[in-house]
């Protein structure tokens, strides 16, 4: 699935400019401490986490991630949408919790093993 | 004339990140006066008092600190939205009520002392004025940037604590330390000597580097502390050591 694909599938909205919306969703991470997220995260997932610092970017570039979203309404710093958009990297904003949307991803088959 | 710059140099144990009973998680035989005393008891001669999210203990500090012949810096150990604690430390105690006005309004909540700890006021008597009701434990809403930049406008120093540590460390929360934040020097803990300190801990890199005690009981006072040669022991001196300017610097 697609970044653009997950978007109107799940209802998130975009706080970047529109870049990498065609990056391929290939797993899902949760978390919001940056050290942690920077030593695990699998490459192509869609991170979830509150933390809208600009240092989500660097985070995000490193682990080659598809999308950054920040759960439960938070907003990025605009230092952090400036370096986003830069780096191609979208970031996107959904109103609840992140467990409500990582059940979600999880369920349409995100980051879910195929069934044997 | 440099010479005498020089020549008026001496060294100053310092301390500059010590709670009092102010903070819920202080003990509450930290009074202002007390932190005083036991500071001098264990040799410090500049010692910085910074309560979580507030300063409404350092003026009583500050006091006993002259009677005692201890320096007290008035600060606060502030935390930032993406939850990093960071110093902000002062020379003058209204520089340091501006930061709190700063922080007080924009951090939401009430303390229920039964869950976080009792927050007392203390005057340099010893005596109870009051409790403080905010929730101080709790993260503002000022992102990290904001933190540096309003401390910075008021003539303060920004060192971001205990770096060295998952709870609240800057490299834990943010994976690395945001090299354009204009951070005056970083804090470890008391867990490692500060000759170690870039070693054990890499991503601090040329940041200049303390070490404190960041006491809550007042047998910790004392059990960290930074040597720092400088002219007097004020924060002007205290940032020309950190900048390793003139013969000043931390003696490692």
């Amino acid at each position: 699935m697609k970044v653009r694909e997950m978007m109107e599938r799940f209802g998130l909205t975009a706080a970047t400019g529109g870049k990498g919306l065609e990056r391929e969703v290939k797993g899902g991470y949760c978390g919001d401490l940056l050290s942690e997220i920077m030593a695990n995260a699998p490459p192509g997932c869609v991170w979830l986490t509150v933390q809208g610092h600009q240092n989500i970017v660097a985070v995000a570039v490193l682990r080659e991630m598809a999308a950054v979203i920040l759960t439960g309404d938070r907003r990025p710093d605009e230092e952090t949408l400036r370096k986003a958009d830069q780096e191609g990297i979208p970031i996107l904003i959904w109103p609840h919790s992140a467990y409500d949307l990582a059940g979600r991803l999880y369920e349409s088959g995100v980051g879910k093993p195929a069934a044997a | 004339m440099a010479g005498d710059e020089h020549s008026a140099l001496r060294e100053f144990k310092a301390d500059l990140h010590i709670h009092t009973c102010l903070s819920p998680c202080g003990d509450w035989e930290m009074s202002p006066r007390d932190v005083v005393r036991r500071s001098r008891a264990a040799g410090l001669d500049l010692i910085a008092v910074c309560d979580h999210n507030t300063s409404e203990n350092a003026g009583a500090a500050m006091r006993e600190g002259r009677r005692a012949g201890v320096a007290v810096l008035p600060g606060m150990e502030v935390c930032s939205r993406e939850e990093v604690h960071i110093l902000a430390l002062f020379d003058a105690l209204d520089q340091a009520l501006a930061m709190q006005a700063f922080v007080y309004a924009g951090l939401p909540g009430e303390n229920q002392p039964e869950l976080f700890g009792y927050q007392v006021v203390a005057n340099e008597d010893n005596e109870v004025l009051g409790e403080n009701p905010r929730l101080l434990i709790g993260a503002t809403t000022h992102s990290l940037e904001e933190i540096v930049h309003c401390t910075h406008a008021l003539g303060g120093l920004s060192i971001s604590c205990h770096v060295d540590r998952p709870a609240n460390g800057i490299i834990n929360q943010l994976g690395f330390i945001p090299p354009d934040l204009g951070l005056d020097g970083v804090e470890v803990s008391y867990r490692i000597p500060l000759a170690q300190a870039r070693e054990r801990c890499p991503m601090i890199g040329t940041l200049p580097c303390v070490t404190s005690s960041d006491a809550h009981f007042l047998k910790d006072i004392g059990r960290a502390a930074t040597v720092l040669r400088m002219a007097a022991p004020t924060l002007c001196e205290i940032g020309r050591a950190l900048r390793a300017e003139m013969g000043r610097g931390v003696m490692v």
